[in-house]
């Protein structure tokens, strides 16, 4: 890279200004003219017939315009699409409302269009819905069992595909085994929560029959390909917007019931429809995040050394494929053997439909469970041969020298040093002595631990032939006339920074003031095309076309500064901002002055065409894989089972950094999150499919007073799958946190035989195994 | 049966004909057009919408329109004066208290009434004080920070 003053500088942000003010304009501030309302009526029943619907009353209710059923959505929209990405996966239709069925709590029956949203939702009481309840399946291994009630028919079973990776030979591994180590564990049902709810403007403009949707997406390019699929439309006459997007967390990473009954409603009354999910119903129509069971069992050496892996993990997909439901837990599948050189390995991963809402992808998406499991077992392995939990993890490591390696499970990771890491975080914790007070606090009564996550995981999303969907990333750098710079990113960040980072770039490489730099993204009609915001690529993936852009502009600019100075290209310089000969540089041109040149396009070389613009799409080589060792110190209070942090370590490796303060930024809102999942949240369901912890009130978020803070570090091992060697940080700390935190909770009670429990880590449940 | 409300919102006076259930939050955003309070949930859990009324914070998705009769508030679009960021503005944008933004204008306002009664907060005061506005990116490490750098600010 150019000589880096922005890149690798903690720069505050240039979002916050209108995000620190009110300034900011989410979805529910938008306000167009004549705008409507729209409220949903939603199933009350998990599993249920729908045998009448009457609209007549809500009808005629004060300020209704109009009522929408699901035959109506149904002529005028397409179901709901999934990407796959499995091979013989079952999938059954996804209305965006269903006309005859519902298959689980909250799914849109009916939908009232009115003045405001007061109006709309005093309608909806005035809808009567006859159901006929069906049974229910809610636990995921009841639903694997012959004779359970069955979410879709037509397919004889639950189960949605089976999905397999070997390597080695695993057969001879526990053969060859000292001991064999087993554990079932979880992963719970999570709810994202993202403090912005989703939701949806959208305007027919019935003269050129242009569709606009502003909604609060991760993916608006996504989304608007989508939509036009799904009513018919063309694609260059709908526009999605993705503006000031509330968080996210893989929530906002699909195609939704609602972006299109909005659309349908809008196009149906003329006028624009304005849909904003209120928390209650986000706890049911926002797709949710893990719910696996894993059967584990490990092969192992005396040593420690762990020669092979069985993995059986039973993904709980709830009742339909929203756009990557399928793809998730095979992410578990792939990553199985974590940071460690398993070479032998059979991981299988079983997709199971359940009268539930569906999961998908949820901060790390398929990677905290895989690395919960993994780092469970090096544990428990170590309990078991009586060996240090740390000295296990270094006899298993994949070493530095061995990279690039290929996993059992067929994945290339493309650097790494984990033992650099794991010492830094091992002294900064100062593991020993603490393991040496232990002894003492033990004797005290006191049940304390400490637990380490060495984690690795799969960012940069990625090779598109690795997908299910397109992994490139787009980007255009416009020098304008006047000299001021435009940045245009398929990327659509949502809290990410890349407003900051990317202009931190084009500033290093162009040699202009960050101030004269806009990016802008999240506009179809903007930014030509685009993937979106998901698995860490907004910096590896749309970070590198940046790169390619900034490399193609700076070599325009060249040849033409060259041609006006009758140089060859190759005597230029272009150092911070100036173009001039080599050897000549009281005789420079300002990068300002080339594009005007550009674009006054009087005297160009006579191949060059005017303007100073580049556009470029990048398909990454691989995936990056950055890694990192987390540590928690916990101490459980015996008399009430309450848990608390004392201290939390993380060092992560994210390849190159670019905005450290960023980074930092990152890495504390996923531990939050990974601590979330330890420690405190659940989707708990009834027998009848009904959401016991479906509102903020039920739902244990993280509060400040609830977390401990954080000790960082970094160490930088760069990736060579893209130009910056950035690798991505935004899942990282989520995925190293709560094995950290269970393996903290756990070492705090071993000294009482207790050698696992499941999360969340729920002071009646450790009080339970104290007792 | 809409009934007249006389309210000051960040100093200017506004006079209105409201429904009795309107809520603050919806009269804010939506006749004031003063959409920086923002709505996260419906149970009263997030904090999102938290603006200072008669002088302490208030979750104003729980008051009426109506009740704000004859009363003050101040929202986050009333706290720069002149166009200087008030100091805990200040301490967001430069410890990157905020990512999304969305619980941004809601913690800023609580943060305002810890400061009010507390302007030498510790850690642990200021992690209390905030208990009652949830924020899913942070982790609220560098939220902390910007409270306490506004805290040195405002002693200096």
């Amino acid at each position: 890279m150019a000589i880096s003053r922005m890149v690798g500088a903690r720069i505050k942000r240039r979002e916050d200004p209108r995000l620190i003010t009110g300034a900011a304009t989410y979805v529910d501030d938008i306000k167009l003219y004549d705008m409507q309302y729209m409220a949903l009526l939603r199933s009350v029943h998990a599993h249920a017939k729908i045998t009448r619907i009457d609209v007549s009353k809500a009808l005629v209710a004060p300020g209704v315009v109009a009522v929408i059923t699901g035959e109506e959505v149904r002529r005028a929209a397409a179901p709901l699409p999934t990407a796959g990405g499995v091979e013989g996966l079952k999938v059954p239709d996804h209305d965006s409302m269903p006309v005859d069925k519902v298959c689980h709590l909250g799914q849109p029956v009916a939908a009232v269009i009115a003045r405001d949203r007061y109006a709309a939702r005093d309608a909806l009481d005035l809808i009567e819905v006859d159901y006929e309840p069906l049974p229910v399946v809610v636990d995921v291994e009841k639903a694997m069992e012959p004779g359970s009630p069955l979410v879709h028919e037509q397919f004889g079973s639950n189960i949605a595909y089976t999905w397999l990776v070997e390597g080695g030979d695993l057969e001879q591994a526990f053969k060859d085994a000292h001991v064999v180590v087993k554990q079932r564990m979880t992963n719970q049902r999570l709810i994202p929560n993202p403090m912005e709810t989703r939701g949806v403007v959208a305007q027919y403009d019935r003269g050129p029959g242009n569709l606009t949707v502003w909604s609060s997406t991760q993916v608006p390019h996504i989304l608007r390909s989508s939509l036009a699929t799904i009513l018919g439309l063309a694609e260059n006459k709908v526009r999605v917007v993705a503006p000031e997007v509330g968080g996210g967390f893989g929530c906002k990473l699909n195609i939704y019931a609602e972006e299109v009954i909005a659309a349908v409603a809008a196009m149906r009354v003329g006028k624009p429809v304005k849909w904003v999910e209120e928390r209650s119903e986000s706890f049911l129509a926002t797709t949710h995040g893990r719910d696996q069971v894993a059967y584990c069992e490990a092969a192992v050496a005396k040593d420690g050394t762990i020669l092979g892996l069985r993995m059986k993990l039973i993904g709980d997909l709830g009742a339909f494929h929203q756009l990557f439901t399928p793809a998730v837990p095979t992410f578990s599948g792939l990553m199985s053997t974590g940071v460690y050189k398993i070479a032998n390995l059979r991981s299988e991963v079983v997709g199971v439909f359940t009268n539930k809402t569906p999961v998908d992808a949820y901060r790390g998406a398929g990677r905290p469970e895989a690395t919960y499991y993994v780092e469970r077992i090096v544990d428990i392995v170590a309990d078991e041969l009586g060996l240090d939990p740390v000295d296990v993890r270094r006899r298993n490591f994949i070493p530095p020298g061995a990279f690039p390696y290929t996993t059992a499970s067929g994945l290339t990771y493309d650097s790494g040093d984990y033992e650099l890491a794991l010492k830094r975080a091992l002294e900064m914790a100062g593991y020993q002595k603490f393991k040496d007070e232990q002894v003492k606090a033990r004797e005290a009564g006191r049940y304390v631990g400490i637990g380490v996550s060495t984690y690795t995981e799969i960012c940069g999303i990625g090779p598109s032939a690795a997908l299910p969907a397109a992994g490139w990333e787009s980007g255009t750098v416009r020098v304008e006339s006047s000299g001021k710079v435009t940045v245009l990113t398929g990327s659509s960040p949502h809290g990410q920074g890349q407003e900051t980072s990317f202009a931190q770039m084009a500033a290093d490489e162009l040699g202009v003031p960050i101030d004269d730099i806009v990016v802008l993204h999240g506009d179809t009609a903007v930014v030509a095309t685009g993937v979106g915001t998901f698995g860490s690529r907004n910096m590896a993936v749309g970070g590198a076309a940046l790169m390619m852009c900034l490399v193609k502009v700076k070599d325009k600019a060249t040849r033409l500064a060259a041609h006006m100075m009758e140089a060859l290209p190759d005597d230029m310089v272009y150092s911070e901002g100036r173009l001039y000969v080599k050897g000549h540089a009281d005789k420079a041109m300002t990068i300002q002055e080339v594009a005007a040149a550009a674009y006054r396009a009087v005297g160009l070389p006579p191949e060059m065409e005017p303007g100073m613009e580049a556009t470029s799409f990048f398909e990454p080589s691989n995936f990056t894989f950055p890694f990192g060792t987390h540590i928690a110190m916990v101490e459980i209070d015996p008399e009430t089972g309450d848990i608390t942090i004392q201290r939390y370590i993380a060092v992560d490796d994210c390849g190159r950094p670019i905005n450290p303060l960023l980074i930092d930024g990152q890495v504390q809102g996923g531990i939050a999150q990974g601590i979330g999942q330890a420690l405190y949240e659940e989707a708990v369901y009834d027998d009848q499919g009904q959401l016991l912890s479906g509102s903020l009130l039920d739902y244990a978020l993280p509060t400040a007073a609830m977390v401990p803070t954080y000790e960082l570090d970094r160490t930088e091992t760069p990736t060579p799958v893209n130009p910056m060697g950035a690798k991505g940080v935004g899942e990282a700390g989520t995925i190293g946190a709560s094995a950290a935190v269970v393996n903290a909770a756990v070492d705090a009670l071993s000294h009482l035989g207790v050698r696992h429990v499941d999360k969340p880590l729920k002071s009646e449940k450790l009080l339970r195994v104290i007792q | 049966m809409a009934r007249a409300i006389t309210v000051m919102v960040n100093g200017e006076k506004h006079q209105q004909e409201v429904e009795p259930r309107l809520l603050l939050v919806h009269y804010l955003r939506e006749v004031l057009a003063l959409t920086g309070t923002h709505i996260g949930c419906d149970t009263s859990q997030c904090g999102a919408c938290t603006v200072f009324f008669n002088g302490a914070a208030v979750k104003s998705c729980t008051m009426f329109a109506v009740q704000a009769d004859g009363g003050d508030v101040l929202t986050v679009e009333g706290l720069a004066t002149n166009g200087e960021l008030h100091p805990i503005q200040e301490g967001f944008w430069e410890e990157h208290g905020l990512q999304c933004g969305f619980c941004t204008p809601g913690m800023i306002m609580s943060s305002y009434q810890l400061l009010k009664d507390n302007p030498d907060p510790s850690e642990e005061q200021i992690r209390h004080a905030i208990d009652g506005n949830l924020c899913r990116c942070t982790g609220y490490q560098h939220i902390v920070n910007a409270v306490a750098s506004a805290a040195r600010k405002r002693k200096a």
